[in-house]
């Protein structure tokens, strides 16, 4: 093994152990942060893989902007300190979310495995040159559909909002001091 | 790269992260106070107080370090951590000279605007961790403040990207040209606008807003740990400082750059620094509404713009 190797295990076990605690806390803003942990150091798996650009775009849109976002929102709910037992799930749901889970995991495995077998793969570099001229050239016309999806997303979600607003007045401040 | 040159750089680099933030609060101290008509720290060290500062850390050190019963004890602990470490991780990649840097990556600037975006989860989880209601609806200011002030960053940084041809801070200061402060003008006004909303300083203080919510998320923080989010504010001028003289200034370049290269980089991002306290004194605090409407009607159009006029620009002169 070399020093690649044993780094990408450690940070490999980190990622694989932090997204397991944030689906099993039952505190909800703990989750939010152990989903931080994971999608750090799934950075660093990318880092030690050799894509280096990958990993920054990762800190900066995962870990900047979208935890955020979900904290955020968590903050706009009551998201009380400790544990909260009316988190829990039906036993049912949750053996079907570990059969689904594990289900996925395995059909990866039978996928890569094979494919890569026992031969050792270099990483090949993820520098910024490499990543624009395979997105720029290559994979242009996939790159700009979904341009076009994520415009028609932004679209859609401002007249959802627009739309919703227009039918439903604010409550009145006596109701939002009565519910919370 | 041998190992003693990695301890050597990681030493210097964690020594300018420890020094420069002193300088930078010293400096606004005393500009502050010259703008006000008043003198400032004068008796701590003797001359105009330059030990003011060191004599504020002794005192925060001696400070009893409270967590309030009904927090949540290690999301309040590690908070500060987090808010201060990503600022000396990105100060690790920005250049001073041709070679005088912590580390060279290849995608420098994305990098510090990946890592400084990571620093806003620090005031996030002091907010939530302290079990106070000035203390959550603060953080939940700055994360409402950051959502917005990040685009026109990573927007205006993109600009100066494609001017340069290259994501790598040596290599944008090498492609730079006196031209650019006219042809990057737009976003350069953006991108400090947006930074001093990033750190959270006025005119763009709201979460912290002490009139309204005491401190915002810092509240309930004591001692050392309260002393490590007002360092990371310092460390965060210095970050943004020295990142806008390489983006925007030309970092290193000027007369005699072969051998004062180094110090035209400081000097430029002290005049930087400098501008970044003159707003404190000079304008009023912004309302929630005004704040957010600056960065929508304002701020993203004019980088939207910018990277526009980059493209046009970049494609004409090749």
């Amino acid at each position: 093994m070399t020093t690649r190797d044993v780094v990408f295990l450690l940070i490999g076990l980190i990622t694989a152990a932090s997204a397991i605690l944030s689906v099993t806390t039952r505190q909800v803003v703990h989750a939010a942060l152990w989903l931080v942990v994971c999608l750090g150091t799934l950075a660093g798996c990318y880092v030690v893989l050799g894509a280096e650009l990958v990993a920054l775009v990762q800190v900066l849109i995962y870990v900047g902007a979208v935890v955020v976002l979900v904290l955020f929102a968590l903050m706009l709910t009551r998201a009380p300190i400790g544990r909260q037992p009316d988190l829990a799930t039906p036993l049912v749901q949750r053996i079907a979310a570990a059969v689904l889970g594990v289900a996925t995991t395995g059909l990866f495995l039978a996928m890569l495995v094979p494919l890569v077998g026992q031969d050792s793969v270099t990483p090949v570099s993820g520098d910024t040159h490499t990543v624009a001229t395979a997105t720029f050239g290559t994979w242009v016309w996939p790159f700009e559909l979904l341009s076009l999806l994520l415009l028609a997303a932004l679209i859609g979600a401002f007249a959802v909002a627009r739309v919703a607003g227009a039918i439903s007045p604010r409550p009145a401040p006596a109701d939002r001091g009565a519910s919370t | 790269m041998s190992a003693l040159e990695v301890v050597v750089r990681a030493l210097v680099t964690l020594v300018g992260f420890l020094v420069l933030p002193l300088i930078v609060g010293q400096t606004e101290h005393k500009v502050m106070a010259h703008m006000q008509g008043r003198l400032g720290p004068m008796y701590a060290g003797g001359f105009h107080g330059w030990a003011q500062l060191v004599a504020d850390g002794v005192k925060f050190v001696q400070k009893e370090d409270v967590t309030p019963a009904a927090a949540d004890r290690w999301v309040f602990r590690l908070a500060p951590a987090v808010a201060l470490i990503p600022y000396l991780v990105a100060i690790c990649v920005i250049p001073l000279g041709p070679h005088v840097v912590g580390a060279q990556v290849d995608a420098g600037a994305l990098f510090v605007v990946a890592v400084a975006g990571v620093g806003i989860l620090g005031t996030l989880m002091a907010g939530w961790a302290s079990a106070n209601k000035y203390s959550l609806l603060g953080a939940m200011r700055s994360a409402a403040q950051l959502l917005s002030y990040e685009l026109p960053i990573v927007l205006s940084v993109a600009s100066v990207a494609l001017a340069a041809g290259t994501l790598s801070l040596g290599g944008i200061v090498g492609q730079w040209s006196p031209w650019w402060l006219l042809w990057q003008l737009p976003g350069a006004v953006c991108f400090l606008t947006a930074a001093l909303a990033e750190l959270q300083r006025p005119p763009f203080d709201m979460p912290v807003a002490d009139s309204e919510i005491v401190f915002g998320a810092y509240t309930e923080y004591t001692g050392l740990r309260f002393a490590f989010f007002l360092l990371a504010e310092y460390a965060g001028i210095v970050v943004m400082s020295l990142f806008f003289t390489v983006l925007f200034l030309g970092g290193w370049r000027g007369p005699f750059a072969d051998q004062l290269g180094v110090v035209w980089t400081l000097l430029k991002g002290l005049l930087v620094a400098v501008v970044i306290i003159w707003f404190r004194v000079a304008w009023p605090r912004m309302r929630e509404d005004q704040l957010q409407r600056l960065a929508w009607v304002w701020l993203v159009p004019i980088a939207l713009f910018q990277v526009a006029l980059t493209g046009v620009g970049v494609v004409v002169r090749r």
